[in-house]
């Protein structure tokens, strides 16, 4: 006797949270049906294997048939097929596109092109997640990437009203769409002890203060929006952050500089020292980063020139954080105490983000 | 031209693309209603179209609008080739015929095609302006008003209970036509789609003119079903209960009974005969018409059991007087009838006097190929599948049929009265089909009624007085109907437990619902008997005989296996009882579900005893002793599990002592009542004792092994397949309405009646465990209205549907008032389980902000709004928190728990096809049916949304019938469904409303619900 035909359909989806979970973990129904014997199901409810096999295929089956419906969760709030709670469409929504720590890690800031998707097999292996789920976790970043690409206005929010996320899943994916589109380099070994939150937050700042969409009212251009608002940095901001060269280049005024901050620090800060011999090498260190972001290598590798111009050496002489953070507020204050310095709104828009960035950066 | 209709296409979104080349579609729609059709412009290229049209208008007969669907297909425009279909809309405007009904059918359908599935939904408005001439669409029987319910519904009082009306209509299948070797899948699963919903609505309007004919105004227990016949055709008929109704808190409900459908009656519907014709009716005789054509058809009646029943000739020596009376009154009401039947299972209190036990009646009938040369021609020129003019050729085509069930009926009548009853009540009809041999069936519980709601009204004295009087309260329906001195057969009386006057059986069977007021000990449960039985393979003739021989066994071990889960659950009493015989290509099958309960009028019911044959050697002595042990084990267990703790009477109140377990013997016994000329076949126990199980072979010890393999639910489930669960009722508001089905194959090799019963039994009882498992977490709870459906779509296959609603209760009040009850369930909303009951709570805070009303109003929330997208358009805000789609519950039932039904919308009656030619590619068989099922459902909902409701109660799913060929990666697919849509409103707010309009809250919510754009 086999089971040729075996369904289940109610009126309201039956929806199991644990086996939804399995199937977005990327397990098969058999690893599944183990999974759940494993974690004492069959002792709780007094089920067979049998019911368990079967009602774990009906979820499954379920599951396939509104996965193209969360493709586009609007549709899912639309269609009529499936009768859902609304509490539980944002749970299916909010799981299916929720990410591995591990795995965002892996593809954060690379093309999401077919290229990258060949490598989700070493991925997989690397991390332990299935391929399936590895799969569904890059396309998901893929088709977001797609949706709000080409759109204008703000990134978080676009991304919100086109796939109703909760708010921290839309800022955490506006983070991976920004990663994506400016390719910045975060696989770099120095930079492994970053976690996703920390390139978040970054990515956040920069979104609100270094791109096109953050300069608020309108464009000066109105007609040149082809440009996305909030995905791409502002050109010309990079272009004019060339201006910021003077602060190193000119002898007189880094001196200047450093003996503003030296002056206001003395006594506060811990590492002194050690702030005041280094001094030059950080403040040539950060500003030659601003200089750089002209070409777009550069910017790609901003998080690794961030990280081994500033935090590596401060880390390497056990500044504590509360010392970091003295410093680089004295740092972009004082600059606007320099008389000859003309570009202070400029060095602001810069550094008030860089700084953030910095400190978020600065840990073991 | 007493009607016009008027229909707004509006818009439409998730069209499929259709244009590879743009991923877009360039949509318009055609709007057809019989022979006329409008077309919208084309959308050009959008998945979302606009097409906003204008109002397109159909003046057509009213016989037409009970007749026709409306007909709306989307198609892709093409410039260069033919247009693309994208999918269809079949909407039945029969509510909007009824002024009591929904008044605009608007809202988003799904747009679905027979091969893809549902492809994205559209936006119409549909209207009907119904010109002031009463007179004239009486004859069309428009406003008749029908329903599913198997009881008086919700918000109407019955006036009267007219009785029985049944109807058929016959056609050619368009699936066996000729021309459908030439067209493609999708025409041909179109053509038959289209005609049998012409057919249901013809079938509808008959019926209707049958009712307006007996003077009443509605339609009670309605019931339509479809028996695809193959080569010889497509039969759909139906029966039901015509009743007149009052609308409750209505004035007009206090006018003398008689005199509303009467007035409205000037023109008598013989005097103007409707042209197309009230062609059969078995008011007329027909039996000399088809008495020739009988006799060619092959034709095998089958001795029927009764399960509790005497001779006839005796219903008129009655024990008392006042016996006597009553039944003369009743038989005066009844005997004008032929069929004095009723397809109700619930009644208004005092109705039901008596019950006499189940009676039923089945007949084997070969199909005739239909081999008429005109018949042929006509097809020939026609090449269309329009309904076929019967009074043109064929004509005696459904007399036929006709004749077959008048025949059962006939029997079952003969039946009731050996039972001393005038009357069946619980009554339906049923019919499996395999190649060219049809089973027909027919049950019901004989009954004595009370007069006083079968006339107009006028019998009304001192009689009904009596009546009452005499009929204490919780046991007067138990009381036999019959005469106790003058019954041919051994029987097993005692005086009733509960007063203690009348008589009472031992053990009582019926397909009825148990009355509200019976007096029941403990809860009730769901008991199954299920049987297989091989059959050779056979041709014609020898088929139908080897089929008809098998039938007797067949009732008998069904009946016996009832009899002995009934004993061992520790019960008295079965109702709902519901066998289905199914017969295939090698086997027949029997299911018989009921749901037994201990009533407190009825004696305790005995103990099993097994006996070895010859006690000889010791170990087989010890072996019995065994099982003994462990069924008297079970029946105690048992007797705890569903709270039996009858109270104890002293014998001698009694007057009759409580039989030993050998009297008992002579209790249960079967009388056969043969029919024709089938020999007599003695079904009753003969000689043995109905309770002793002898184990003399491995047969009878596999019947106690199944007997005690049968796993009670898991403990918080309780299930029935009655309406409500006796024993229960403090249901919370949480309900699910599921459909699960189930296919297995056999294996082919040395199948033996065992292995096949055990195959079955495993099959139903693998399916309850899933269920159980399944709904977990609705515990605690009870599946009510399970509903089993067993077909053999092919040699080796069994398949297995069941539908039924699990509904959760309360289960540390065990409460007895319906006010205390409310209370509860609302304190319970708001203290614990917030997952319970997060689903309408959510429901109401999101629709709530923007409703415009005070609070008293807020109750129409919880229904889809007909409004359509311009309403919720305007909307956008928080994600996820605005679901645009209105909550629709589903239920079997009759009621939605810790609800009011306010308004009746109409009947839902739809037929679906589907069919693909990708089996694997969308899942494999089960992935098919899933989905298919799925988009019924959603149908179903967008329909009842779409007239302004929020529930479609007596819910059912009447036909599925599934077919694959996984060699050629095919399947197909055929359900049909119906139920009544209503709108419902929460109690909790219903008292609301009460306090600040305590006096017309049914009207206000009705209001409430008739949105208008």
């Amino acid at each position: 006797m086999t089971s040729e035909l075996d369904i289940f359909v109610g009126n309201t989806t039956l929806i199991d949270e644990e086996v939804y979970r399995l199937w977005l973990d990327g397990y098969s129904v058999s690893d599944a049906v183990a999974l759940r014997v494993r974690a004492g199901i069959l002792e709780q409810t007094g089920a067979t294997a049998a019911v368990l096999q079967s009602d774990t295929m009906d979820h499954y089956r379920t599951f396939h048939m509104l996965e193209r419906l969360l493709h586009a969760p609007p549709k899912l709030l639309h269609q009529l097929v499936f009768q859902i709670p609304p509490s539980r469409q944002a749970l299916l929504i909010e799981r299916y596109y929720a990410f591995d720590e591990a795995f965002v890690r892996e593809v954060l800031g690379k093309k999401l092109s077919k290229g990258t998707k060949k490598d989700l097999d070493d991925i997989s292996a690397k991390t332990g997640i299935t391929l399936k789920s590895c799969r569904r976790q890059f396309d998901n970043f893929k088709r977001v990437f797609k949706v709000v690409e080409e759109m204008r206005g703000s990134l978080a929010d676009n991304i919100q009203q086109h796939f109703l996320f909760s708010d921290r899943l839309a800022r955490d994916y506006a983070a991976i769409v920004f990663f994506a589109n400016n390719r910045f380099e975060t696989a770099k070994k120095k930079l492994q002890y970053l976690s996703f939150g920390d390139f978040a937050f970054c990515a956040e700042l920069m979104i609100q203060n270094w791109t096109l969409g953050a300069v608020g009212e309108a464009p000066s251009k109105p007609d040149s929006q082809v440009d996305d608002m909030d995905m791409d940095l502002d050109k010309e901001f990079l272009q004019d952050l060339k201006e910021l060269k003077v602060l190193v280049a000119d002898k007189d005024l880094l001196d200047l500089h450093k003996s503003l901050v030296c002056t206001a620090l003395r006594g506060k800060l811990g590492v002194f020292s050690e702030m005041e011999a280094n001094f030059k090498n950080l403040s040539r260190g950060l500003v030659n980063v601003a200089a750089k972001l002209t070409h777009n290598k550069d910017v790609r590798d901003l998080f690794v020139d961030l990280v081994e111009k500033f935090v590596e050496p401060c880390r390497s002489d056990h500044w504590p954080l509360g010392d970091v953070r003295l410093f680089l507020n004295q740092y972009s204050v004082t600059v606007h105490s320099l008389d000859g310095f003309r570009h202070q709104a400029l060095w602001d828009r810069y550094m008030d983000t860089l700084r953030g960035c910095l400190l978020r950066l600065y840990h073991d | 031209m007493p009607g016009k209709l008027k229909v707004k296409i509006v818009a439409g979104r998730h069209l499929p693309v259709m244009d590879r080349a743009s991923d877009l579609t360039d949509a318009f729609v055609e709007v057809k209603f019989g022979n006329t059709t409008f077309k919208t412009d084309v959308y050009l290229k959008s998945l979302n179209p606009q097409w906003n049209s204008e109002w397109f208008k159909f003046e057509v007969d009213d016989e037409d609008l009970q007749d026709e669907p409306l007909q709306i297909t989307v198609l892709d425009h093409d410039t260069y080739s033919a247009n693309d279909a994208i999918g269809k809309v079949y909407i039945d405007i029969d509510p909007l015929l009824y002024s009591e009904a929904a008044t605009v059918i608007s809202g988003w359908f799904p747009i679905y095609d027979t091969i893809h599935g549902i492809r994205g939904e559209i936006n119409v408005v549909v209207k009907v302006d119904l010109f002031n001439d009463l007179n004239r669409f009486r004859q069309s029987s428009c406003g008749v008003k029908f329903f599913c319910t198997t009881s008086i519904p919700k918000c109407y009082r019955a006036v009267i209970i007219h009785g029985f009306v049944e109807e058929l209509v016959v056609n050619e299948d368009p699936e066996y036509q000729w021309i459908d070797r030439i067209r493609t899948p999708r025409a041909s699963n179109e053509a038959r789609q289209r005609l049998i919903s012409l057919m249901s609505g013809e079938l509808q309007r008959k019926i209707g003119l049958k009712v307006l004919e007996m003077r009443g105004n509605a339609v009670v227990g309605y019931l339509q079903c479809f028996d695809l016949e193959g080569e010889s055709g497509l039969v759909v008929r139906a029966i039901g209960t015509a009743c007149t109704l009052d609308k409750l808190s209505s004035p007009a409900a206090f006018l003398p009974a008689c005199n509303s459908p009467s007035k409205e009656m000037k023109e008598s519907p013989l005097a103007h005969p409707p042209s197309h014709g009230c062609r059969s009716t078995h008011n007329s005789p027909i039996h000399t018409a088809t008495g020739s054509r009988l006799t060619q058809n092959f034709s095998v009646s089958v001795p029927t059991l009764i399960y509790t029943g005497m001779g006839s000739g005796s219903a008129g020596k009655e024990g008392g007087p006042f016996k006597a009376l009553l039944r003369q009154q009743t038989q005066s009401a009844l005997e004008q009838r032929e069929f004095p039947f009723f397809t109700l299972t619930a009644f208004p209190p005092g109705f039901l006097v008596h019950v006499g036990g189940v009676v039923s009646a089945r007949s084997v009938k070969l199909l005739d190929r239909i081999h008429n040369p005109a018949f042929v021609g006509i097809m020939g020129n026609t090449r269309s599948y329009k309904l076929l003019d019967w009074n043109s050729f064929n004509s005696d085509e459904p007399e036929t049929r006709d004749a077959w069930w008048a025949e059962i009926r006939q029997e079952i009548k003969s039946h009731a009265k050996a039972l001393g009853c005038h009357a069946v009540v619980g009554y339906s009809e049923s019919t499996s089909i395999c190649e060219e041999v049809c089973i027909l069936s027919a049950s019901g519980t004989a009954a004595v009624l009370n007069p006083r709601f079968l006339q107009d009204g006028t019998v009304e004295g001192c009689l009904e007085q009596r009546i009452e009087e005499n009929l204490p309260a919780g046991c007067g329906f138990c009381h036999i109907p019959y005469d106790e001195l003058n019954m041919p057969f051994p029987a097993h009386l005692t005086y009733c437990y509960n007063c203690r006057k009348q008589k009472v059986p031992d053990v009582l069977f019926t397909t009825i619902d148990l009355p509200t007021d019976a007096t029941v000990v403990g809860k009730g449960c769901l008991i199954q008997a299920r049987l297989c039985r091989l059959k050779k393979k056979a041709q014609a003739e020898a088929n139908a005989t080897a089929i008809s021989n098998l039938l007797p066994f067949m009732e008998y071990e069904v009946h016996t296996q009832l009899m002995n889960k009934l004993k061992l659950k520790g019960m008295n009493a079965l109702f709902g009882l519901r066998i289905q015989i199914t017969v295939g290509e090698n086997m027949l099958m029997g299911l018989a579900s009921a749901t037994a309960v201990y009533l407190a009028a009825l004696p305790m019911p005995g103990g099993i005893q097994i006996a070895g044959k010859t006690p000889s050697d010791g170990s087989y002595e010890q072996h019995i002793s065994h099982m003994q042990k462990k069924i008297s084990d079970t029946i105690a267990k048992n007797k705890e599990l569903y709270e039996i703790n009858p109270p104890e009477i002293s014998e001698e109140i009694i007057g009759s002592p409580i039989p030993e377990p050998k009297q008992r013997s002579r209790l249960l016994r079967s009388q056969s009542e043969s029919s024709d000329e089938v020999t007599e076949l003695d079904l009753s126990h003969g000689k043995k004792d109905a309770f002793v199980l002898e184990i003399d072979d491995t047969d009878a010890m596999e019947d106690v092994h199944s007997l005690l393999t049968d796993v009670p639910p898991p403990s918080g489930f309780y299930s029935c397949n009655t309406e409500i669960m006796p024993g229960i009722n403090n249901w919370t508001s949480e309900i699910q309405m599921f459909t699960s089905v189930r296919v297995i194959r056999l294996s082919s090799l040395n199948l033996t009646n065992q292995a096949l019963n055990k195959n079955f039994n495993d099959l139903c009882e693998n399916l309850l465990k899933s269920l159980y498992f399944k709904l977990r977490s609705m515990i605690p709870c009870c599946l009510c209205h399970v509903n089993f459906t067993v077909s053999l779509p092919e040699d080796e296959l069994i398949q297995v549907t069941v539908t039924a609603v699990a509904i959760t209760f309360d289960k540390n009040q065990a409460l007895q008032t319906t006010k205390t009850h409310i209370e509860k369930s609302l304190q319970r909303a708001s203290t614990d389980n917030e997952e319970l009951l997060q689903f309408p709570l959510e429901l109401c805070s999101d629709s709530l902000p923007s409703h415009p009303f005070p609070p008293a109003k807020a109750v129409t929330v919880e229904k889809a709004s007909p409004m359509g997208e311009g309403n919720f358009r305007n909307r956008s805000a928080p994600p996820c928190a605005n679901s645009t789609v209105g909550v629709v519950k589903m239920t079997p039932l009759s009621f939605i728990p810790g609800a009011k039904i306010t308004k009746y919308l109409g009947i839902i009656n739809m037929f679906f096809i589907r069919e693909t030619t990708s089996l694997r590619e969308e899942g494999g068989v089960s992935g098919f049916l899933h989905a298919f099922i799925a988009e019924v459902f959603a149908m179903v909902r967008a329909h009842v949304a779409a007239l302004g409701g929020n529930a479609v109660v007596s819910y059912i799913m009447k036909q599925c019938v599934f077919m694959e060929n996984p060699n050629k990666n095919q399947a197909q697919c055929l359900i049909n469904v119906s139920g009544d849509a209503v709108i419902f409103v929460r109690e909790s707010e219903l008292e609301v409303i009460s306090t600040q309009q305590p006096t017309a809250n049914c009207q206000q919510s009705c209001a409430g619900g008739e949105v208008t754009t």
